[in-house]
C-alpha cells in the first residue's frame, strides 16, 4: 500500500533559502507529495497557476514581500488555502498576526520532524473537512430545490424562467393560478433559487387559519397576551428572518389584518401581540392566491396600496387542462416517485390510460393528478397502470359499445361488470344473472383477456 | 544486479556497522558488503551552533567522494544528523539516487534516559538502514504502519514497524532494480 495509490496531496514551499527548500521538499517528496518550491512572492505567485496547492510552507521574514503580506495575496488568488507559517525569527506579534490572518499554524525554525508532518497532515486534514462541508453544502443546496417542476410546455417554460429570474432578487412575488396548480412548490423554487436559500422558507396559508388567530401566527405574541398564551411565541415574520414568507390564500385575510401586512412590509418590523419591543426581521414576501384580486380591489374588500405592495411581479401557473402537454410528463414524474415510494416496479401506463388521464380536465390540476396517480399506484398490478385502475369519474367511459349493435353493447356489458368485480366469475355471473357456464362462452366469444 | 555497499562515518560503532551487512543481504536479496577503507571524517559537516552534523553535506561528501562507483552506498554514523530546517533526522537519501546516510545516535534507549538495549538498537539500525536505502530505489513513504517504508518521526515509530518491505513496495523495489 504505497502512498502513490492514493491522490497526490500537493504542498508549495517559499523560503529564500535554498536549502530550506531543499531540505523540505526532500523530506515531503519521500511522503509522497508533489512538491514544488518558490524562492520569493513573485515567483510563489507564478507557481500558484501551477496549484491547485493543499498546504503551503511560508516563510515569513523574505526579502521583498514579506510571508505575511503574500499569505494575503495568496488568499486572494485560492480563499481555500492552508498555509503554515515558517520562521527563523520567532516573534509573538508576527505569529499572532500571522494566525489572525488565516495561517493554519506556526513553526520556528528548526522543526521537529515529527511535529511538522503532524501539522502538515492536520492542515491536509482541515483542507479536507473544509472541502467536504463545502461538497455537502451543495449536495444539501441540490436537495433542497424540492419538488422537482415538471412541464415541457411553452407556458410552464415561461413560468419556470420568470421563477428563477426574480429569485435573484428581493422583489416582492404574487403567484396567481388555480387551486392545486402547484403555487406553493413555484414559491419554493423561487427561494432555493435565492441568495436567501440557506435560510428557513416559512409557509403560512392565510386561509386556514382563523382570522383571530392568524395576528398572533404571523407577529407571535408575549406571554399573557390573551387568554391560554402562557408562553411568548415567536411569529411567522421573525422565524423567517433572513429567508422567505410565503403567505398563501393572501385573498382571504381581513381588512385589519391587510393593514397590519402593508405596514409590516414598509417597515420590516412589527410588534408581538402584546407586546412593546419592536423585532426587526429580513424577510422577502412571496404570496399566492387563486382569488381575483383586482375585483376585490374594485369591491373595496381588498386594499388598494397592499395589492400594488404585493403585486410587484406577478407569475401566472396556468391549469394544466391549457397544457395538456405537459400531462404525459407529469404522469411520469409521479408514476417514478410513487413506484420508489411503495417499492412496485410500476413505471408506465398503458396508452389507453395516458388518453384518458390527457383528455380529463383537471379541476384540481396537479394535485388531483397527483391524487389519482397514487391511488392508481396501489390497485395497479406490474408493470403499467390500466383504466380500471383509475377513479371512476375518469375510466367511465372505458367499457363503450363500439357501436350500437346487440353483440357491441352486450361485450362492453360484461367487461364493466367483470372489471367491476376484479374477473370473479362467479360474483360477475350473479350480477350478470346468466350461470357461471354461460359468462365464460361469452367470455369466449367475445375473445376478453383478464388483465 | 545492484549491489549495496556499507561504508562507516565515524565516530560509528564497527561492529554494530559490520552486523548490518547480513540483514541488508537477507532483506534486499542483493549483494552487500563493508568497506572501511572508504570509511569518512565527517568534521566537515559540523554545525557549532546545533552541536549536530548536517547530513545533507554529508550527502554531498559522498557525491565527490563515490564518483563513478555504481551500486548504493549507505553511511553509518553514530553522530547525530540534521537537516537545516529540521531539528534531527535519522538519516537522508538521494531519492532514487545513489547516496544515504544513518545514524544509530537516537535510535539509543540511553538517550531516552533507559537502560541500554543493543538488540533493539541494532534492529533499529537494520530498520533505519533499509528505509534509507528503499528511498535510493525510489521508494516513497507507505502507509502500511508494518512496511519499513513507513515514516518514522520518532524512535518508537521504529518499533512498531517491520525491517521488511510490504508487498506492494517490495514490487516496485524489485521493477526498480531490474531498470
Amino acid at each position: 500500500m504505497n502512498d502513490k495509490s492514493i491522490k497526490q496531496n500537493s504542498l508549495l514551499i517559499v523560503d529564500d533559502e535554498l536549502v530550506v527548500r531543499d531540505s523540505l521538499s526532500k523530506w515531503f517528496k519521500q511522503d509522497g507529495y508533489r512538491v514544488d518550491t518558490a524562492e520569493d512572492a513573485s515567483h510563489a505567485i507564478k507557481k500558484m497557476n501551477d496549484g491547485p496547492w493543499n498546504v503551503i510552507l511560508l516563510d515569513i521574514k523574505m526579502p521583498g514581500m514579506s510571508g505575511l503580506e503574500l499569505q494575503k495575496r495568496l488568499r486572494e488568488i485560492d480563499p481555500s488555502i492552508s498555509t503554515i507559517m515558517i520562521t527563523a525569527f520567532a516573534s509573538v506579534e508576527s505569529a499572532v498576526q500571522a494566525l489572525k490572518e488565516g495561517a493554519f499554524d506556526y513553526v520556528t525554525k528548526p522543526v521537529d520532524p515529527d511535529h511538522l508532518s503532524h501539522l502538515v497532515a492536520n492542515a491536509l486534514r482541515q483542507k479536507k473537512l473544509a472541502e467536504e462541508n463545502a461538497q455537502l453544502h451543495e449536495h444539501i443546496s441540490e436537495m433542497a430545490q424540492g419538488d422537482e417542476i415538471v412541464g415541457n410546455s411553452p407556458q410552464m417554460k415561461k413560468v419556470i424562467e420568470l421563477a428563477k429570474t426574480v429569485a435573484q432578487t428581493d422583489t416582492t412575488v404574487m403567484i396567481r393560478g388555480e387551486s392545486g396548480s402547484g403555487k406553493e412548490l413555484i414559491a419554493r423554487a423561487i427561494h432555493v433559487n435565492s441568495p436567501r436559500r440557506y435560510f428557513p422558507i416559512i409557509a403560512v396559508n392565510c386561509g386556514a387559519v382563523p382570522e383571530t388567530l392568524l395576528e398572533s401566527e404571523l407577529f407571535g405574541h408575549e406571554k399573557g397576551a390573551f387568554t391560554g398564551a402562557q408562553y411568548r411565541r415567536k411569529g411567522k415574520f421573525e422565524m423567517a428572518d433572513g429567508g422567505t414568507i410565503f403567505l398563501d390564500e393572501i385573498g382571504t385575510i381581513s381588512q385589519k389584518m391587510q393593514v397590519q401586512l402593508l405596514r409590516v412590509i414598509e417597515s420590516k418590523q412589527f410588534t408581538r401581540v402584546g407586546g412593546n419591543e419592536v423585532i426587526h426581521s429580513d424577510f422577502r414576501i412571496i404570496c399566492a392566491t387563486n382569488r381575483d384580486l383586482e375585483e376585490a380591489v374594485k369591491e373595496g374588500t381588498f386594499r388598494e396600496d397592499l395589492y400594488y405592495r404585493l403585486n410587484v411581479f406577478a407569475v401566472f401557473i396556468p391549469p394544466i387542462r391549457e397544457r395538456r402537454t405537459d400531462i404525459p410528463l407529469l404522469v411520469q414524474h409521479f408514476l417514478k416517485k410513487y413506484s420508489a415510494v411503495m417499492n412496485k416496479p410500476i413505471n408506465e401506463v398503458t396508452p389507453d390510460t395516458m388518453d384518458l388521464l390527457v383528455r380529463y380536465d383537471w379541476p384540481g390540476n396537479v394535485r388531483e393528478l397527483e391524487n389519482v396517480i397514487e391511488r392508481a399506484m396501489v390497485l395497479a398490478k406490474p408493470p403499467a397502470i390500466r383504466p380500471d385502475d383509475l377513479p371512476f369519474q375518469l375510466g367511465v367511459n372505458h367499457h363503450v359499445p363500439t357501436d350500437d349493435s346487440i353483440a357491441s353493447v352486450e361485450k362492453a356489458h360484461i367487461e364493466a361488470i367483470l372489471a367491476k368485480s376484479g374477473w370473479n366469475i362467479t360474483r360477475s355471473a350473479e350480477i350478470l344473472s346468466i350461470d357461471r357456464v354461460t359468462l365464460y362462452n361469452k367470455i369466449a366469444k367475445y375473445g376478453l383477456i383478464k388483465p | 544486479m545492484p549491489s549495496i555497499l556499507v561504508v562507516p562515518v565515524q565516530p560509528c560503532d564497527n561492529d554494530s556497522v559490520s552486523a548490518l551487512v547480513s540483514p541488508l543481504e537477507t532483506i534486499f536479496r542483493f549483494p552487500a558488503s563493508i568497506d572501511a577503507t572508504k570509511a569518512i571524517d565527517p568534521s566537515f559537516a559540523f554545525d557549532v551552533y546545533r552541536n549536530q552534523f548536517n547530513s545533507t553535506a554529508l550527502i554531498s561528501a559522498f557525491i565527490q567522494r563515490f564518483k563513478g562507483l555504481r551500486g548504493k552506498i549507505i553511511g553509518v554514523t553514530s553522530v547525530d544528523l540534521f537537516v537545516p530546517v529540521l531539528t534531527y533526522v535519522f538519516g537522508e537519501a538521494q531519492l532514487d539516487g545513489p547516496f544515504a546516510v544513518v545514524s544509530a545516535h537516537r535510535l539509543d534507549d540511553t538517550l531516552y534516559g533507559l537502560p541500554a538495549n543493543p538488540t533493539l538498537l541494532h534492529e533499529r539500525l537494520v530498520k533505519e538502514a533499509v528505509h534509507e536505502l528503499g528511498h535510493t530505489f525510489g521508494l516513497l513513504h507507505c502507509l502500511d504502519y508494518r512496511c519499513v517504508m513507513h515514516s518514522s518521526t520518532a524512535v518508537e515509530d521504529i518499533d512498531v514497524k517491520s525491517e521488511n518491505f510490504c508487498r506492494s513496495c517490495e514490487a516496485l523495489l524489485r521493477t526498480h532494480a531490474l531498470q
